[in-house]
């Protein structure tokens, strides 16, 4: 309509291919960070192909409305992206899946409204089912989102909440959604026991949105990398069953990218926790009070002043500074760079090691650094440094538990037991930055603070780090 | 006697620090700093013999001026609580010598005495009350660590040894190139990578020598190698590994492959330092007298181990020999050439133990602590040596097996990380079935979607795997942005009806995915915009 003079029979399609071609090397731009910029233009460019090809199929009319809708979501959109702290992105992308998921249901409940052409029989028994997959994974991420939402900014609890018979209550919110799409089928035009296949869908949509928010509800604070790369996943998966539903392959072809990409770091966290995701959605993990460990600690922690710490930094040769959730708490990572940057100019090689799980969203320690200007071939992965820290003056642990316990890797009891964790305890010496004396998020008693090369610096991060700095400062000035 | 913490009229516990009269013998127990912390932080008062630091480095006057009192040699002898000291005391009945004739009775004595060896010493003491703790028996516990003086001694005379090859020896360590001609570096074998071996390597590195070593304990290779050095192995699958970090004896088959080893390793090496020994045994013979005839004339030999019968047969304890042109060094004071580093060390050591065990405030012979059990060999007079046996040694901790493989296993290609088992191949074939059910009943239409869904999943498989882990978080929000593509439904239904109820849907669905496009690619330039590269 938009084109009416040109054939667009042919031209959508291809419009449709090139833009799922852009999202592909959209998303392989990310293998580098030379190429990731350029990476993701070529996902702008694509959703403008799509967008426009969109706008030109004969069907759509109404240009006023959809443009006026497009400019106002996207005036929220830049706002919201340009306002968010960089320590709030996994709450930003946590709500994004959640308009996903609330999108893919609206565009459900609108196909069955509206399928768009005729269908037989067959088809609309097919299309039922499509949309029925598409509300009830809409809706269940939806929600889901919304929790994990709540739980990252800390307006709901992080603890696990477990009631009793979850799994049978999962499973029967599971066999209800089946049964509902049965009904949504049997109901066609008409309806089927007392209720229309719109009211079916309806009551589908809430058993899918209650299910979202249990199974996010029993998941633990520690686990939140996984949930919110389970739901990232999720929302990819939603967006292609509504390509099943409309007959459109680039929503297909864009959801399964989307799936793929959430469900791969979803298994990457789940590796570096040393668990199945089977475990995390449903072993009610993080909130299990840590069953006091058979093994007594030993020894007792040492703490170490700010005049000894600051002669310690700037003897060190070789420094590793370990990051974790609670450096991005207490926005200490430009102190750090400040840090890292004197101890360098005295000649020191600072580097950073960054386990997978670190922070609460996948490779969010790295955006945080990068942020506070640390370059990022500074940045370590876990297993590019493992191995050096035997030959490393100094560890820094910087609001890091868990990451760093090697209880992971001796004690078979542990609840940790067997998580790939970095091996600060090899260094000639290691100083924790910590608030208090507690236990990590997966409440499990770490025995590095208790070792004979360990010194504890209690306070908060950025406190703590400002104090140091202004020693290291003066004394290198002096 | 001193169970508690007074004597002598109410006054604080009295160390005493003799000169040491062993011959050679340079080094003292104690150094204007270590008096310093023994007066101020433990609350000891301290007697220096007159002259004791003097070839040290350390004259009476800086003593006097850390709050020791300087008095002589009989003084200290008699009115020391707690003597402390460098070697152990002489005693040699048939000469008429016995360093330790004016100790008062009950005196406790800290000084290496090698209990193992010198029973005769030991029963001499005991017949007079004395409370003895032998400084070389503090066991190899990490805690025990800073109090241990035979790793700082060790330390100590593995950095002299190098020294005096480089002293002996007729060239560079470090290669040169230089318009009179080059010189290539000298080769240097290590025999005994312990804490003497260890810090040999070092020197001899920083002196910029190509160094190799050999030990038969495997677990010591990486130390070797953080050190700078080549690690020598015997083909054998034999660990050498005894207790508390010690080396055991190795079987006739290994020792020969090492001799066949070493027989090579001779007619390379300029320079060679054997530290190997086994606590309370002679010291094993390492190189053979043809090894020592196949050397270059001009090469060094220095035996760590001479004054226990030495790792080569030819050298003489305590001399400086020349063997067919070959540099025989046999010196058995090396710590004693460094007089003043070695005696701040052991004095250091030796603060760090009288700390442990309880300062003069505190002072407390408690057998329940290791360490302190450890180095007990008299108990006025009472024989506590040998130590009951603790549980097994420290033993070097193996990585645990389970540990490592799952961490690597994340990386490359992710579907191949665990074998399908009987489970996963069933669900494969439930799977294939229900495809082709759900083909036979499904509209034409659908099983082209299928097909492009499956190969997107793949490609989306391969392409995501390729992501850099540190942007993992910018995949997240790109992933964010691109399944906005939602828009595309949304405007397909809100197109067609503008109006009704569905058309409605469709334009909310329309804002709500627009959030996520703008805000997903906005947010991904801003991250992507913060990482660079350093200078």
């Amino acid at each position: 309509m938009l084109f009416a003079a040109i054939d667009l029979g042919n031209m959508q399609p291809m419009a449709y291919l090139l833009a799922g071609l852009l999202f592909v090397f959209a998303l392989g731009g990310l293998a580098s960070q030379e190429s990731a910029r350029r990476g993701n233009l070529y996902g702008v460019l694509g959703m403008a192909l799509a967008f426009l090809a969109t706008l030109a199929d004969p069907r759509v009319n109404a240009l006023p409305v959809i443009l006026g809708a497009v400019a106002v979501g996207g005036a929220v959109g830049a706002v919201l992206a340009k306002r968010v702290e960089m320590t709030s992105m996994p709450e930003l992308t946590a709500a994004l899946h959640s308009f996903v998921g609330l999108a893919a249901v609206l565009v459900g409940l609108s196909s069955y409204l509206n399928p768009g052409r005729a269908m037989n029989n067959v088809e609309h028994v097919v299309h039922a089912v499509e949309i029925t997959i598409d509300v009830a994974i809409g809706a269940l991420t939806f929600t889901g989102s919304v929790v994990a939402w709540g739980k990252l900014q800390g307006r709901i609890s992080g603890r696990a909440l477990l009631l009793p018979g979850r799994h049978l209550l999962n499973l029967s919110l599971l066999a209800m959604i089946i049964g509902g799409g049965a009904l949504v089928c049997f109901a066609g035009e008409g309806a089927a026991l007392g209720l229309s296949g719109f009211g079916w869908l309806l009551v589908i949509v809430g058993v899918a949105a209650v299910l979202g928010v249990h199974l996010v509800m029993a998941i633990g604070g520690a686990d939140m990398p996984v949930v919110v790369s389970l739901l990232n996943s999720y929302s990819g998966w939603t967006a292609a069953a509504a390509g099943f539903m409309l007959e459109n392959d680039l929503l297909i072809v864009t959801g399964a990218l989307v799936g793929s990409s959430g469900a791969i770091l979803s298994i990457i966290m789940c590796r570096a926790m040393n668990r199945s995701i089977l475990n995390v959605v449903f072993g009610g993990f993080g909130a299990t009070p840590a069953a006091a460990s058979a093994v007594e600690q030993q020894g007792q922690q040492v703490e170490i002043g700010t005049e000894e710490l600051c002669e310690v930094c700037l003897d060190a040769r070789e420094v590793i500074v370990v990051p974790g959730y609670g450096m991005a708490v207490a926005q200490a990572q430009r102190v750090v760079d400040e840090l890292c940057r004197t101890l360098q100019a005295r000649g020191a090689r600072v580097r950073f090691a960054i386990h997978p799980v670190a922070g609460r969203l996948p490779g969010h320690m790295n955006v945080l650094l990068a942020e506070a200007g640390v370059p990022y071939d500074v940045v370590m992965e876990m297993d590019e440094i493992n191995e050096d820290f035997p030959e490393t003056d100094l560890v820094l642990v910087i609001g890091a538990n868990d990451i760093v316990n090697p209880s992971a890797q001796t004690d078979p009891a542990s609840p940790i037991a067997g998580m790939p964790v970095l091996e600060a305890w090899k260094a000639r010496l290691t100083v924790v930055l910590k608030r208090g004396k507690g236990a990590g998020y997966a409440g499990v008693e770490n025995p590095l603070f208790f070792l004979d090369n360990t010194r504890m610096y209690y306070g908060d991060a950025r406190k703590s780090m400002e104090k140091l700095v202004l020693a290291v400062k003066s004394a290198s000035a002096g | 006697m001193t169970e508690s913490g007074e004597a002598q009229g109410g006054q604080p516990l009295c160390i005493g620090v003799p000169k040491e009269l062993t011959a050679g013998e340079r080094r003292v127990a104690a150094t204007p700093e270590s008096v310093k912390r023994l007066i101020g932080k433990l609350g000891f008062r301290v007697l220096v013999e007159a002259g004791a630091g003097d070839e040290a480095g350390f004259p009476d006057r800086l003593f006097a001026e850390a709050g020791a009192t300087i008095v002589g040699r009989a003084a200290v002898w008699s009115d020391a609580d707690l003597l402390i000291k460098v070697n152990a005391p002489l005693l040699d009945p048939a000469a008429g010598v016995d360093e330790a004739a004016g100790a008062r009775p009950g005196l406790t004595l800290l000084s290496p005495i090698q209990p193992a060896q010198n029973s005769a010493l030991v029963n001499h003491l005991a017949a007079k009350g004395m409370t003895v703790l032998a400084l070389d028996c503090v066991p190899r516990i990490t805690r025990a660590q800073k109090s241990d003086v035979l790793s700082s001694m060790a330390n100590i005379a593995g950095y002299r040894a190098v020294i005096e090859a480089a002293h002996r020896f007729g060239g560079f360590f470090g290669g040169q190139m230089t318009a009179a001609g080059k010189t290539p570096p000298a080769k240097v074998l290590v025999i005994g990578a312990g804490v003497a071996g260890l810090a040999a390597i070092g020197a001899a590195r920083s002196l910029g020598a190509v160094v190799r070593a050999f030990d038969v304990r495997p677990s010591v290779r990486d130390q070797i190698k953080s050190m700078g050095a080549e690690f020598l192995t015997v083909e054998l699958e034999e660990s050498g590994e005894g207790a508390g970090g010690y080396a055991k004896t190795m079987s006739p088959e290994f020792i020969a492959a090492e001799m066949a080893l070493f027989r090579a390793q001779a007619k390379e090496v300029d320079i060679v330092i054997t530290t190997a020994l086994i606590p309370g045994q002679p010291a094993p013979e390492l190189w053979t007298e043809d090894m020592v005839r196949s050397m270059r004339p001009g090469s060094v030999v220095v035996d760590l181990a001479a004054a226990q019968g030495g790792n080569c047969k030819l050298t003489v304890p305590g001399e400086n020999i020349n063997w067919n042109g070959v540099h025989l060094i046999g010196y058995t004071d090396l710590t004693s050439r460094l007089p003043t580093v070695a005696s701040r060390f052991f004095a250091n050591n030796i603060v760090n133990l009288l700390e442990d065990m309880g300062g003069a405030a505190g002072w407390k012979i408690d057998l329940e602590d290791e360490v302190v059990r450890g180095c007990v060999v008299l108990q006025a007079g009472a024989l506590l040596w040998p130590p009951p046996k603790r549980a097994a040694p420290p033993a070097p901790p193996a990585p645990p097996p389970s540990a490592a493989p799952p961490a690597k296993a994340g990386h490359g290609h992710g579907a191949s990380a665990s074998p399908p088992s009987r489970w996963s191949s069933v669900a494969a074939l439930v799977a294939a079935a229900a495809a082709l059910g759900l083909a036979s009943v499904a509209p034409p239409g659908f099983v082209q979607h299928f097909t492009v869904f499956m190969l997107s999943c793949i490609v989306g498989w391969q392409v995501i795997w390729s992501v850099n882990h540190a942007l993992h978080t910018p995949l997240m929000s790109v992933t964010n942005a691109i399944s906005g593509i939602i828009l595309v439904g949304g405007v397909l239904q809100a197109g067609a009806e503008p109006t009704s109820l569905a058309g409605v849907l469709g334009a909310v669905a329309i804002l709500i995915s627009s959030v996520n496009i703008v805000g997903g690619f906005l947010v991904t330039h801003r991250m992507l915009q913060m990482f660079r590269k350093g200078a």
